[in-house]
């Protein structure tokens, strides 16, 4: 797996790239949180358009990311979500629960273009 | 394509269509064998029932394909790797992508239900703690034990302790699950809730399940294809109605529940009273 960030105006983009699994889980989360927790960006935009399987661990380290940058209010969100993705993310009932986009420009402009879930 | 066989002295790769294969496996105690050459594969994806009577050999056949017994003779290839044929540390390495609910259910008195969940991701994988609770949670919740975590397995009832420990299994998001009869010591009812639970999960996760059971009616509600073991030997494979269509006598008789001769059941009891060897059991 490979991970980077870039910024976009007020948002921070994470491109990942593989398998996010248990095993290299721990560095999604340690982007993550660093990002909404130390760096205090407004807007955490995961880019998971070359993600092909994410496991129930990857999950949960987003679902970390989601609830800190609740309890932050910042804002976080998805996109590019491949079809075991977003099958895993509805097995685990969350498609709903993240603000999940199509596009990076969807993504990038969709904090006030209504509620979280498939857009 | 067959993956490079691990064993040296295998010359033939397992498919990796298939998520197990066993060719012409032999297990042994001591000077006794229980496992005759037992052949079968399990396709990615489907579930394998195991039936048999008790002390057919088909508990030792799940404990064989977990690692927990070495085989004396033949080959098990895991998505088409040679399980048997591997060092200790790479049989760990690929156990991590099997799961095991126990017949007894083996939870850990002492530890909360989510500790129990809990304990291989905390072995075996770097995750922060806050990851695991998280996945604890989501794992409990997939078998509708949302909310349990904090509760010690003496408080749970059977149905829920069994769910508990698939729970456990399902922690490192296995690609093959094995049950060990997963219904016994259950109600009716419970036991058919433990029925839908497999069906669901093998459909959400297409997982590969292996179920030994001797509980015909859950083996024939969840199984794609399954093997009937007799005496260390497998006597029927195939579809549930292929099985069920199976006209060979101990097929028969294994189905249609008929008591063993009482003749034979003599004969066994006065070898075992004189201390004779029993003929091999085939």
């Amino acid at each position: 797996m490979n991970i980077s960030t870039r910024q976009f105006e007020h948002a921070s983009i994470v491109d990942v790239s593989g398998d996010i699994t248990l095993y290299n889980t721990p560095e999604v989360r340690k982007i993550l949180l660093d990002l909404l927790k130390e760096k205090r960006v407004r807007r955490v935009i995961v880019n998971l358009e070359k993600v092909k399987y994410i496991d129930s661990a990857g999950v949960a380290s987003l679902v970390e990311g989601l609830k800190l940058s609740r309890d932050l209010k910042s804002g976080f969100a998805l996109y590019g979500l491949s079809r075991s993705t977003r099958e895993v993310l509805e097995l685990t009932r969350l498609l709903k629960v993240f603000e999940v986009h199509e596009t990076e420009e969807q993504a990038l402009g969709g904090g006030t273009s209504g509620a979280p879930g498939s857009k | 394509m067959p993956a490079q066989p691990i064993s040296k002295e295998s010359t033939r790769g397992g498919s990796a269509d298939n998520a197990i294969e066993v060719r012409n496996l032999h297990v042994r105690y001591g000077t006794r064998e229980i496992l005759h050459g037992v052949n079968f594969e399990v396709p990615s994806g489907e579930t394998l029932v195991i039936m048999g009577g008790s002390g057919c050999g088909k508990s030792t056949l799940l404990r064989t394909l977990v690692g927990l017994e070495r085989p004396s003779e033949g080959e098990i290839w895991i998505h088409g790797k040679n399980f048997a044929g591997m060092s200790g540390a790479e049989r760990d390495e690929l156990r991590k992508k099997m799961g095991m609910s126990f017949q007894s259910g083996a939870l850990f008195g002492s530890m909360t239900v989510g500790e129990n969940v809990a304990l291989p991701l905390r072995e075996h994988t770097p995750l922060d703690e806050s990851t695991i609770d998280i996945v604890v949670r989501l794992k409990l919740d997939q078998v509708g034990l949302s909310g349990f975590e904090n509760y010690m397995p003496a408080q749970l009832s059977g149905g829920m302790k069994k769910r508990a420990a698939i729970a456990r299994a399902l922690a490192m998001d296995p690609e093959i699950l094995f049950f060990d009869e997963p219904s016994a010591g259950l109600d009716p009812i419970i036991a058919a809730g433990i029925d839908e639970l497999i069906l669901k999960l093998k459909k959400a996760f297409r997982i590969t399940i292996l179920v030994v059971t001797h509980e015909l009616a859950s083996a024939f509600l969840i199984a794609d294809r399954m093997i009937l073991l007799d005496k260390g030997v497998v006597v029927a494979k195939g579809t549930p109605d292929e099985v069920r269509q199976n006209n060979a006598p101990r097929v028969r008789q294994f189905l249609d529940r008929v008591a063993e001769p009482e003749l034979a059941a003599e004969i066994d009891y006065l070898q075992m009273l004189t201390g004779e060897d029993p003929p091999q059991r085939r």
